[in-house]
């Protein structure tokens, strides 16, 4: 089946419930093309997603999907890889599932250097709950629970990711459909924690980081002579305050979790009884 | 002479307590006797007293006694804090050397056998065996014989290399010649000796039943938090599930380590997650989830004080509400309490079963006197051909077809009449499928409509009545069932209420006890 897998292939019958013009469709639609591209097909593929508006893209994509609870997205995924090398897993999620209630484990997912992808559509705000500050608001920018601004300086997921030992991370934005496929692709393609930041724009709740904005601001790294294996570079790039997208930093000498760990086979089959050799278990304690 | 023996070594963390007392309870298991355990311990590295108790009989032996009849004691403290227990005719070894010990006063009628436990150990090899010094002269004591004990040394130190066990059995003969020499009356007169038999006993603690029935059971993937007291469990399983092609995950914190053995359940192996107290606290949250989206998963609870942090290492029962009614909304579960180490092995594997027959979250819940205390048990106790597994309604490409809808979808939670949904792992052509904590149609698609709410609502509520139905909940019954009194219990206590039972009816025949076993529960 894979082979002829398109991408609407792994589009489901439900018409998603974003607000029209939300950066969540370029981003859904490019995850589902790097999908096909990769040659996985919906039965291969496990996608989990947290909450908020990016939660929902389990419903509206078609594959094996776990919706969980918020900010856990990641080590639902982590499980589902370690249980079943053979799937392709995607985690979804939005800059607050992300960097807010699930930093913690955005760190150690990074950290462990699973073999799978992490796309976060970052808004820059809380749309679901009908727009609060969120961790990579602007210190001045006004929200319903931060009148005056949340007077804090913004999370850098890029930096966070690079410190805690990334070795794939990313930014694409979401309405240049064809790089932000591009990118979720080699996400998906690199050994280890494929991690790509999308510039998600919610069209109702931010007036400041916008389709516009960044279509003014955005550089691509790929027409730059920024090299991603060059991890100084890479720094220098994520803390210059400027907003870009492409592949920041990507280690080629990546070693996945699985790899590390030795945790290559299928947990999902088991004898109908007790392991044959299971009475040595019991003989360990005379 | 008494059918009992009561044994035990005390001093501050640090000293090795734990490990000399657990090298002596299996030199008695290894003779073919019954040993059961007990630890005073405190949540520190070092300092602070610390006790290891050993009860020892031929017959079996399910709890402890408030009496010692030899005590080790490394520190003054060690005897302050047991003086309630001592009784005429206890014998006490110490080092009268060590300089906090060289006014320690043999209270009256006791035998005191200051025995220089440093300085012989230091003749064998190393200071640091001094501990073992004090068991070789408790072996002369007792009349035990000191090979039980060198076995026992060859267990526990053969893989640091030959020289280290020889070092180790010359330090505990040169404690038993010690008191020989020194000593020879009081230990002639001493009334207890330590008979053996040729039976080959287990020893092991409720931890370890545990992770070996999660292994039994076929349980591939363990993430964990430590915490007191079900640390043991994460120990135990790691390295060991490796061996299976499982694997063991410490996660960053309990919140990450229920959704790590979610996703791996999702992917369809057997997963489990052990914590205590606080980490269930943090749990409940994904706990909702384990159920709503119909996920078999274990979440062993090693119940330890509370609230809060509470006593980290002391005994208390007090998760049973927590592990009932716990979480917001109506959870369908099976809370699965086993009442003996051995039973923690055998529940374990019933909670598996449960967990994906019927799709549900599964308490599996034991308490910290059960996790660390050792007992001895016949091997025919885990007897590993009686382990049966039950992995529930699977359901692979060929039986698919009858579960997708008019336009080919899988009916992931079809409301069928036992309540249980055909399962499809992922990886099974044409099963894909999505899960969610939201309420759901049975394709796993969020809805708000009235009619399909209750219809889930009732869906999942089925599967409880049905396991009612095709489960034996019965609980387990002790003595005269025709006694006006009952004692209900669950958890630890088991051994305790056993023996005292027996002790009644030598008083009073016509007395009984009987108990309850295993809750199982739904919120409805």
């Amino acid at each position: 089946m894979s082979s002829e897998t398109r991408f609407i292939d792994f589009k489901s019958d439900k018409q998603p419930t974003w607000c029209p013009g939300c950066g969540d469709f370029g981003t859904m639609n490019g995850m589902m093309k790097a999908l096909a591209n990769t040659g996985n097909d919906p039965d291969n593929t496990f996608v989990v997603a947290g909450i908020g508006c990016s939660g929902k893209i389990g419903t509206y994509m078609h594959s094996y999907a776990l919706h969980g609870v918020h900010g856990r997205a990641l080590p639902v995924g982590t499980g589902v890889k370690m249980a079943n090398p053979d799937l392709e897993v995607m985690v979804a999620g939005g800059d607050g599932d992300g960097y807010s209630i699930g930093s913690g484990h955005f760190i150690h997912a990074v950290r462990r250097n699973v073999d799978m992808s992490y796309v976060v559509m970052d808004n820059r705000i809380y749309g679901l709950t009908k727009g609060q500050a969120s961790p990579t608001s602007r210190e001045d920018f006004e929200t319903s629970t931060t009148p005056d601004g949340p007077k804090q300086p913004p999370v850098n997921p890029l930096a966070l990711a690079l410190s805690a030992g990334g070795t794939f991370i990313a930014q694409s934005f979401a309405s240049d459909s064809q790089r932000h496929a591009e990118l979720v692709q080699e996400a998906i393609e690199h050994d280890g924690f494929g991690f790509v930041n999308v510039f998600s724009p919610c069209v109702t709740f931010n007036d400041t980081d916008t389709y516009d904005y960044f279509r003014d601001n955005l550089t691509d790294l790929a027409e730059t002579d920024h090299d991603p294996s060059d991890r100084d570079a890479a720094t220098d790039r994520i803390m210059d305050g400027n907003e870009y997208q492409g592949i920041l930093y990507q280690n080629e000498d990546s070693v996945p979790y699985h790899e590390a760990h030795g945790v290559t086979e299928d947990m999902t089959d088991i004898p109908d009884g007790a392991p044959e050799n299971a009475t040595d278990l019991v003989r360990e304690f005379y | 002479m008494p059918a009992d023996f009561n044994w035990a070594i005390g001093g501050e963390a640090g000293d090795g307590i734990d490990s000399t007392g657990k090298i002596f309870a299996r030199a008695l298991s290894r003779a073919g006797r019954h040993v059961f355990t007990s630890k005073d311990f405190a949540s520190r590295i070092r300092g602070g007293y610390t006790a290891y108790k050993v009860r020892t009989s031929i017959d079996q032996v399910e709890s402890t006694v408030d009496r010692l009849d030899v005590l080790i004691a490394l520190t003054q403290r060690t005897v302050d804090e047991n003086i309630d227990e001592l009784h005429e005719g206890s014998v006490i070894i110490y080092d009268g050397e060590r300089t906090s010990m060289a006014d320690l006063e043999i209270p009256d009628g006791m035998v005191g056998m200051d025995v220089p436990l440093k300085s012989l150990a230091e003749e064998a090899g190393g200071a640091i065996m001094r501990n073992i010094v004090a068991l070789g002269a408790a072996c002369e004591v007792t009349d035990f014989p000191i090979e039980h004990l060198g076995s026992s040394l060859e267990k526990r130190f053969s893989d640091k290399g030959q020289s280290i066990v020889e070092n180790n059995k010359t330090a505990a003969e040169l404690g038993a010649e010690f008191v020989a020499e020194n000593y020879e009356a009081e230990s002639t007169e001493f009334e207890y000796e330590l008979e053996t038999t040729d039976e080959d006993y287990v020893l092991i603690n409720g931890d370890e039943a545990i992770g070996m029935g999660a292994l039994a059971a076929g349980c591939r993937f363990y993430s964990g938090y430590p915490i007191t007291p079900a640390t043991d469990v994460m120990e135990y399983l790691t390295g060991r599930l490796e061996r299976y092609g499982g694997h063991v995950v410490q996660a960053e914190d309990e919140l990450s380590a229920i959704n790590m053995a979610l996703g791996a359940a999702r992917a369809g192996a057997r997963s489990m997650t052990a914590t205590s107290g606080p980490g269930i606290d943090l749990m409940a949250e994904t706990f909702g989830l384990v159920a709503q989206s119909e996920t078999p998963l274990v979440i062993c609870d090693v119940m330890r004080s509370g609230p809060s942090t509470g006593m980290p290492t002391k005994q208390e029962q007090g998760d049973l509400n927590m592990a009932l009614f716990g979480g917001h909304g109506e959870i369908p579960r099976f809370v699965v309490a086993p009442t003996t180490i051995s039973e923690a092995f055998w529940k374990t594997v019933e909670a598996f079963n449960l967990a994906e027959k019927y799709q549900t979250p599964v308490y599996l819940i034991a308490d910290l006197e059960m996790a660390v205390t050792e007992q001895t048990f016949p091997p025919e106790a885990f007897d590993m051909d009686d382990v049966e597994i039950d992995r529930g309604k699977i359901v692979d490409e060929d039986e698919i077809d009858e579960w997708l809808d008019d336009e080919g979808r899988f009916r992931a939670h079809a409301a069928t009449e036992d309540g249980i949904s055909p399962r499809a792992l992922p990886g099974t052509t044409d099963g894909a499928h999505m899960s969610t904590g939201l309420e759901h149609n049975e394709l796993g698609r969020r809805t708000e409509d009235t009619e399909i709410r209750v219809e889930q609502v009732q869906k999942r509520q089925r599967k409880v009545e049905t396991a009612k139905e095709r489960e034996d909940w019965s609980p387990r019954e002790f003595g005269n069932p025709d006694s006006d009194n009952l004692v209900v219990s669950w958890g630890s206590n088991e051994g305790t209420i056993v023996e005292a039972m027996d002790l009644m009816d030598e008083d009073a025949p016509t007395s009984s006890s009987c108990r309850c076993r295993t809750c199982s529960r739904a919120r409805t």
